[in-house]
């Protein structure tokens, strides 16, 4: 970002001078629709509540005396006699991400004013999520009926594994199933022809809230998962 | 709508990063598989894992096609949970000393 002092006073600079002039000059900060940056607002919020529960379980997990469960072998899948670790995990790793290409291909479309492909990509998008929804009851079960987790204790040792993977997978697994809603609401609105006098932002934002629900799943995935 | 919100690049990109999400997501799969250790362990996974949360952020949500002031709104108040992240080690540490000391007497 070069920045020229002379064009200080430039809107469109996007260095610091620019953001100096976006927040001194009298007119509105953010030059967005409002949803837009009320729900990047919502976001960063919503970043601080998975932030808080991964720190919990970071402590927790510090804290613990008890050898804690090695997930890879607790999320194992023996599949035709051969032992395949974090398997369902990972195959949710890769729908997740595909959802969120096939939404940000959804918003592209949706600012070319082509509402037929925009309408058909956040229906696959909603579909993928809601097999990994699907996905993550399965795992649920297997865990609970064929592990015996429960959140005030399991077999594998440290008690508070499984209030911390409820929680988190839990709170993770709401925000997929509202988002899945949201997306199919939307979808239906956009093919009904509802946006194409007021514009297609609402596609946008949609597609930030589902990309942060699979940007959370990256942390998860990591941290609970692999670490 | 106001045209700084319009999207005109190609589809292209969002396929690339998908691939290099997938590549990246492989990856950190086989550091589980092959077992991997440890500071190397952890090392690959915070790697991976801030690569793609990097490119969630950056192509698929456009951060990087925002203002600067966007930016800054969103990226400088997650410093908070570092601070966070620092304390509640310290005291999961301190917490597991202490179990230590009682319970095995």
């Amino acid at each position: 970002m070069t920045e020229d002092i002379s064009k200080s006073s430039n809107f469109t600079d996007p260095g610091v001078s620019g953001m100096v002039g976006d927040w001194a000059s009298d007119k509105q900060t953010f030059d967005m629709p409002w949803g837009k940056l009320m729900m990047w607002i919502f976001l960063l919020s919503d970043t601080f509540i998975f932030s808080i529960f991964l720190t919990g379980y970071m402590n927790v997990r510090m804290s613990a005396t008890e050898v804690w469960p090695n997930p890879s072998e607790v999320f194992a899948l023996t599949i035709a006699g051969v032992h395949l670790p974090l398997l369902l995990i990972a195959i949710m790793t890769f729908v997740l991400i595909t959802s969120s290409g096939t939404m940000a291909m959804a918003v592209n479309f949706a600012y070319r004013g082509d509402k037929r492909t925009t309408a058909l990509l956040m229906a696959a998008t909603a579909l993928l999520g809601a097999s990994f929804v699907g996905m993550q009851a399965f795992e649920w079960t297997q865990l609970i009926v064929h592990e015996g987790v429960r959140p005030w204790g399991n077999p594998m040792g440290a008690a508070q594994f499984g209030s911390i993977f409820f929680m988190i997978t839990g709170f993770h697994g709401l925000h997929v199933s509202i988002g899945v809603l949201y997306l199919s609401i939307v979808a239906f609105k956009v093919a009904r022809g509802d946006y194409e006098e007021r514009g297609y932002a609402i596609v946008e934002i949609t597609g930030l809230y589902w990309h942060f629900v699979d940007l959370v799943w990256v942390f998860i995935f990591a941290f609970f998962y692999l670490w | 709508m106001s045209s700084t919100t319009g999207q005109e690049h190609s589809i292209g990109i969002y396929l690339k990063v998908w691939i290099l999400l997938f590549v990246l997501s492989t990856c950190s799969y086989l550091v589980d598989y092959f077992g991997a250790e440890s500071y190397l362990r952890w090392s690959l996974i915070l790697i991976f894992m801030f690569l793609k949360a990097g490119f969630i952020v950056a192509i698929f949500m456009h951060l990087s096609w925002e203002r600067l002031a966007l930016k800054y709104v969103l990226l400088l108040p997650p410093i908070a949970i570092l601070v966070l992240i620092a304390l509640m080690s310290i005291e999961g540490d301190y917490t597991n000393l202490s179990r230590h000391i009682f319970f095995e007497r």
